[in-house]
């Protein structure tokens, strides 16, 4: 057993176009770390000092782990995370 | 080029006038790999501001859910500008996480006429495109 981990199209270049990897942790972000070992690059597009990136939306099975514990959510084997770039823009500049 | 089915055309303007002056945001979902929108979905802007649209996270995953189940994608991603031009802002450029979507966008900053244009956003590159609608 593991976590699985859904990845959207955009990121996809970092799991040589797999649509589903398994990483391995205790939390969102030791998973992360793990999963930084065989697909080197991808951290960088997740977390920014420190932080989930504002505009990437991460669920732990079906909830926004924004309203959990950010990267400090509690993962476990059988566990489904969700990777979402965030849809957002607008005619605001800057 | 974007083919779009009239009906579809039609509603993402309805939506557009209905949330002006806030900006209205959507997807149309079609059959991955068509290239065919077919599902019009009007979604939440979480945001629900004039100047800046973010959908709604926990709506979204369920609409991705959902396309997922029934292999669709999103075809297009639809918003409007309700005092600009329908051209990608710098944020929308920074933004787009869809590389193989159409990005449409409205502007409804004129009462009586919808500006409807559609744009590839890829690598922080902007394309227009024709939009041909279809009865």
């Amino acid at each position: 057993m593991a976590i699985e981990v859904r990845i959207p199209t955009i990121l996809r270049t970092y799991t040589d176009g797999a649509k589903q990897v398994e990483g391995s942790g205790s939390t969102l972000g030791e998973l992360i770390t793990d999963l930084e070992k065989r697909h080197g690059g991808l951290q960088d597009r997740l977390i920014d000092n420190g932080n989930l990136r504002r505009f990437v939306n991460v669920y732990l099975n079906d909830e926004d782990v924004r309203f959990l514990a950010g990267l400090e959510t509690p993962v476990k084997d059988g566990d489904t995370v969700t990777v979402l770039p965030a849809v957002a823009g607008g005619a605001v500049t800057g | 080029m974007l083919t779009i089915p009239r009906e579809l055309y039609d509603q993402i303007v309805a939506h557009a006038r209905a949330d002006h002056p806030d900006e209205a945001c959507g997807v149309l979902a079609g059959p991955a790999g068509s290239d065919h929108p077919a599902r019009f979905i009007a979604m939440t802007n979480a945001e629900r501001s004039p100047t800046f649209y973010r959908f709604d996270s926990a709506e979204q995953f369920r609409v991705w859910q959902q396309m997922d189940d029934n292999d669709e994608e999103p075809v297009v991603i639809y918003h409007s500008h309700t005092a600009t031009q329908a051209y990608p802002s710098r944020t929308d450029v920074t933004y787009a996480s869809e590389p193989n979507a159409h990005y449409v966008l409205v502007s409804t900053r004129d009462e009586d006429e919808t500006e409807f244009r559609s744009f590839r956003i890829a690598g922080g590159e902007v394309s227009e495109e024709p939009v041909t609608v279809v009865e």
